[in-house]
């Protein structure tokens, strides 16, 4: 018999309402799991004081038959998500002990729904990151390992305690956040399935925010109905968002059984880049036919301004950023330094408070924006996001109906392995996924195979803008072909 | 473009962050890195492009002018490192 | 364009002539419940972070949404100073550290401001008219307050402020005087409360103005600027426009050169001084607020808002004028305050309207501003004011009863037809009653009437000697008729 909390999100919610188990038999099942799986440092906080209560009051629901979409599902947070009363850290030293007196919109749908919280995820600092190495409390070791070897894999970033836990069966899915690939790429690493919606889907309201007119929340979990169904809940409109669409909700889960029969898939000319490995290609060849033989057409597309998208971003992210994290200046919450005066304050504490990559960004930000550069830098990077969309919306007024791309440029790396000595090295990991935040678009990551030492490869579909729905469907597609991925036995426990 | 130590100790001093001299030179290999790769941007021709000013076309929401929020000073000044009968505490600024 | 210079406004240099050029930044406190991007009251004063939300302390996660109000208001504004409304503006960051700036950056619009070029009229008490241009209206978010003094080592910070709206209007540097910046703060402010954009009230901060000055010989390109921040009361602007021309002229002619920067006005030592914390060349790094859309309406909107807008005190100025027959110096009085504006109407409605403006500029605002008080508690209603004018017009009172009746009025209320009934100060017209006391009065001073036939102005020795004799009450018209017939005076 599997382990309760190695059921899919899906067999979870129908073992309970068919009353096999409770939530708290639920619950305790993914406590000892996570107790016992502290090495991976997936998990900056558990909650299981709070996780026993929620499980307690769904149990009561479930008994008077008023269970609610997400009644007794157990779920970790990133800990970006603002939770009322719970420590929230964004993994950075500068908010050490922050005590939220509000919830975060996502996470608050969430447990409107029933689900119930394990607690708070690691994640890169601030969710800038591709490795989860940035955290200040820490790197997240993946659950994965290469065939034969030991060395500790990064499991991408900047969700990598979520993309870790879910992969390691530490909760049944988890709370992500996408600016450049933060779910996409970590979902790829560890076998996971993660969704980035379109801009504006989500709430960002209570989410700490890294770059404002990027980021966006979205799930990852273990398969792509799980998937559907945690996004079903964690958006929506929110009148505190200026950003967040006006949309309603569609049936995300009924979309994962739709098909791909009569749609037209794309694949991009410009993705296939220089110095791709043929393992890459391989699978993104796979994933193609994967569609075809369900039904859908493929066809090559270009999108000219592909190449252009890492470049802008990392003038646009770190803009925003470098404002975004200006509040943090040991006045009203967080980590205060003295100084020999106010400014010096600001500078100790910020000094003292930020990680290394933090203040790279902060500093690159800080002088894109800066007089005589602001129109060279930030105005022509924004001019580029435009023609990166328009590239997009010629390619969707041409009959396409979603993208097929590789997720990453390969497998999980090793601990340390990447972007010592030059930041470029790391930006790189977001190639494939990058353009899909500057386009405001919706993508997904689905695994699509192993590689040859045994790890995880993800392939990315991109959709129309608020067409989540064809992505679950033509994701649930390669899902079913290519089978779910086998996670080595738990090593770490 | 490139940064010089010089331009290296001002950006960090407009951002407000403390640098010490030995972290001058890494940052400025490591700024002027990430200038090279993005200095790609200019080969592309962006006349007559607008800047992208929102990524989804909708029209901004408003809110009418009512008092939902306030009241709750204790609150506010909860997780601040230094307050006093509700008012957060700073060192003396000079005008 | 050079406007031929006005000798008069020049300042007497020790070498030579100076003109004083001046240009402002006013920033209004938009009238308004909540604030611009949060529900937090705007409520003068509360305890210390009373009237705070969680988006005006920048807390992680909070976005801005903006004030549906906010925005009327500014376009109220926008109309009110004849200006161009733009149908697309943007929210800026303007970003710099201070302790009660929580985000790290004030929202502000400033490529694309929500109103564009306008201008203000402004009458100078000469009888002059003189147009300011208005460069642009902005929206921005209004920061808190620190406290230096409660302690030596640490300032407190209050942030019941920030986020408040505020309106950023910036005017040309059309300004030549001290007396010319006093009059348009004055006209800008009466054009703001006629709105209710903004309360005026400058002890509370409602309106505080940012003077630009420079000095230059007539003729001569602008000098170097310097900007006095956060002048408070439109004494002090004119104060501080002085001291800050002179102190540039006495470092011009002394051979030096002006160096641009912000300074403070000390009312008390009035001086201006250098303010040190803001001397570092700032870098703002303006960009677009990627929280919010650019702001957008169409010309159905505006023009909605400009059907909703009260007569502005120019229109009403010259309606004054043309159907009352003031002069253009009482409708300028008269209109200064929409109240005092209404309250004449409503005493002129069917009267005299001169008679009206008379009796609500020379008696009733001297009274008022003697016992302190304002348009709005008077003590004496537009319809008592009103009913003693009739009184007068009706020859019932003679002007000098009507002044009593004003101060029973005044001090005890009640109809003033009913006064004058029930305490006898009805003005007699019965030319018997009056001719009984003129034939006394001329049999008691026979010399007085001697010189008065050599001598008329003494005509008004003995009116005020029948008036005495009447306890006031005698119709002077007919006072005047007969005693001039018995005195024989042509
Ligand atoms: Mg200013
Ligand atoms: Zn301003």
């Amino acid at each position: 018999m599997t382990h309760l909390n190695e059921l899919t999100l899906a067999e979870a919610r129908d073992g309970l309402k068919a009353k096999d188990f409770s939530a708290t038999d639920l619950a305790k099942a993914h406590l000892s799991a996570i107790e016992a799986a502290r090495g991976l440092n997936a998990y900056l906080l558990e909650t299981p004081e709070r996780a026993l209560q929620m499980a307690e009051v769904s149990d009561a629901k479930i008994a008077s038959g008023e269970a609610r979409p997400l009644e007794g599902l157990p779920l970790g947070v990133k800990d970006l998500f603002c939770t009322h009363g719970v420590i929230t850290t964004a993994g950075s030293k500068i908010l050490e002990g922050f005590q939220p007196h509000y919830e975060s919109a996502v996470t608050h749908n969430l447990w409107r729904d029933g689900a119930v919280m394990l607690g708070k995820l690691n994640l890169d600092e601030f969710a800038m990151g591709s490795s989860n190495e940035t955290s200040a409390y820490g790197d997240v070791v993946s659950p994965w390992r290469r065939a034969g070897s030991d060395t500790k894999l990064v499991p991408g970033g900047s969700s990598g305690g979520s993309a870790a836990a879910v992969a390691a069966h530490l909760c049944l899915g988890a709370t992500a956040t996408d600016t450049g690939g933060s779910i996409r790429q970590p979902a790829a690493f560890t076998g996971t399935v993660g969704i980035k919606p379109t801009y504006g889907r989500c709430s960002r309201w209570g989410t700490v925010a890294y770059a404002s007119s990027l980021d966006q929340a979205g799930p990852i979990a273990r398969t792509v109905r799980d998937c559907a169904i945690l996004l079903g809940s964690m958006s929506g409109a929110d009148a505190r968002d200026t950003t967040c669409a006006d949309l309603a909700v569609p049936d995300f889960e009924a979309a994962v059984a739709r098909g791909v029969k009569g749609l037209t898939i794309g694949i991009p000319k410009e993705y296939r880049v220089e110095g791709m490995s043929a393992e890459i290609q391989a699978l993104w060849d796979k994933g193609a036919a994967m569609l075809k033989d369900a039904g859908a057409t493929i066809r090559e597309i270009s999108l000219p301004h592909t190449r252009y998208a890492l470049p802008a971003y990392y003038i646009v992210a770190p803009a925003e950023a470098s404002s975004n994290l200006a509040r943090y200046d040991g006045v009203r919450y967080g980590l205060r330094v003295p100084g020999k005066d106010i400014a010096g304050m600001y500078e100790n504490t910020r000094a003292a408070g930020f990680g290394r990559e933090v203040k790279r960004r902060i500093m690159i930000g800080t002088y894109v924006l800066s007089a005589g550069y602001y129109d060279a830098y930030y105005v022509r990077a924004q001019k580029i996001r435009t023609l990166i969309k328009r590239d997009f919306e010629e390619a969707y007024a041409s009959g396409i109906d979603a993208i097929l791309t590789p997720a990453t440029p390969s497998a999980a790396f090793g601990i340390g392995e990447k972007g010592s000595g030059d930041p470029v090295e790391m930006y790189l990991q977001d190639v494939f996924t990058i353009t899909v935040n500057m386009a405001g678009l919706p993508g997904i990551s689905v695994p699509a195979g192993l590689d040859a030492q045994g790890l995880p490869l993800g392939l990315q579909l991109i959709g129309r803008p608020f067409d989540e729905e064809t992505l679950f469907a033509a994701a649930q597609v390669i899902e079913t072909a290519a089978g779910r991925t086998r996670l080595p036995t738990a090593w770490w426990a | 473009m490139s940064v010089d130590a010089t331009t290296v100790r001002r950006i960090a001093h407009l951002a407000r962050i403390a640098v010490s001299d030995e972290e001058v030179a890494p940052l400025q290999g490591e700024l002027n890195a990430i200038l090279a790769f993005v200095e790609q941007l200019s080969e592309v021709d962006v006349e007559g492009v607008e800047p992208m000013t929102s990524v989804t076309p909708m029209a901004m929401k408003k809110r009418t002018d009512v008092v939902t929020d306030g009241g709750h000073a204790r609150d506010i000044v909860f997780n601040a490192p230094e307050t006093e009968d509700h008012y957060f505490l700073v060192p003396k600024v000079v005008e | 364009m050079t406007a031929a210079v006005n000798p008069k406004k020049l300042i007497k240099g020790g070498l030579h002539d100076w003109e004083v050029v001046i240009g402002m930044e006013i920033h209004a406190q938009v009238t308004s419940r909540s604030k611009l991007f949060s529900g937090a009251s705007t409520e003068f004063g509360g305890e210390p972070n009373d009237h705070v939300s969680l988006v005006d302390a920048a807390m992680p996660g909070m976005l801005p949404v903006i004030n549906e109000e906010c925005v009327a208001q500014a376009v109220r504004t926008g109309l009110g100073l004849k200006a161009q409304i733009n149908h697309r503006s943007v929210f800026d960051r303007k970003n710099y550290f201070y302790p009660d700036l929580p985000q790290g950056y004030q929202i502000s619009q400033f490529k694309d401001p929500i109103v564009g070029e306008g201008e203000v009229l402004v009458d100078l008490p000469e009888g002059e008219t003189i147009t300011v241009g208005i460069e642009r209206l902005h929206l921005e978010q209004d920061a808190g307050k620190s406290l230096h003094d409660q302690n030596p080592t640490q300032s407190f910070v209050d942030l019941n402020r920030s986020g408040v709206a505020l309106m950023e209007i910036v005017s040309r540097p059309d300004l030549r005087s001290s007396e010319e910046a006093r009059a348009y703060v004055t006209k800008l402010r009466t054009i703001l409360r006629y709105l209710g954009t903004c309360d005026g009230d400058m002890e509370k901060g409602s309106l505080r103005a940012d003077v630009n000055v420079s000095v230059r010989k007539p003729g001569d390109p602008l000098g170097t600027r310097c900007e006095i921040k956060n002048v408070n009361s439109i004494r002090f602007i004119g104060q501080a426009i002085e001291v800050e021309a002179r102190r540039q002229i006495a470092i011009i002619e002394d051979g030096g050169t002006i160096s641009q920067e912000t300074r403070l006005f000390d009312p008390g030592k009035g001086e201006t001084r250098s303010m040190r914390s803001k001397e570092e060349a700032h870098d703002y790094r303006y960009f677009p607020d990627p929280d919010l859309l650019p702001l957008e309406f169409d010309q159905a909107y505006v023009d909605a808002l400009a059907e909703g807008l009260p007569e502005l005190p120019d229109a009403k100025k010259a309606r004054f004028i043309e159907s009352y027959g003031l002069s253009p110096y009482d409708a300028g009085v008269l209109i200064a305050e929409r109240a005092s504006a209404d309250y004449f109407e409503a005493v002129a409605k069917g009267r005299d309207g001169k008679a009206a403006a008379n009796w609500v500029i020379n008696e009733l605002f001297g009274r008022l501003n003697k016992e302190g008080h304002s348009i709005e508690t008077s003590p004496v209603s537009a319809d008592q004011l009103g009913a003693i004018v009739d009184l007068i017009g009706e020859g019932v009172i003679s002007g000098k009863i009507a002044k009593d009746l004003f101060e029973v009025v005044w001090s005890e209320g009640g109809d003033p037809r009913e006064i004058v009934e029930s305490r006898g100060m009805k003005q007699v017209t019965d030319t018997g009653a009056i001719e009984a006391a003129v034939d006394e009065i001329i049999a008691k001073n026979p010399d007085k009437v001697q010189q008065a036939r050599e001598k008329p102005t003494l005509l008004g020795w003995f009116v005020g000697q029948t008036m005495k004799a009447t306890g006031g009450k005698a119709n002077p018209a007919a006072v005047n008729a007969l005693l001039k017939a018995k005195l024989g005076i042509e």
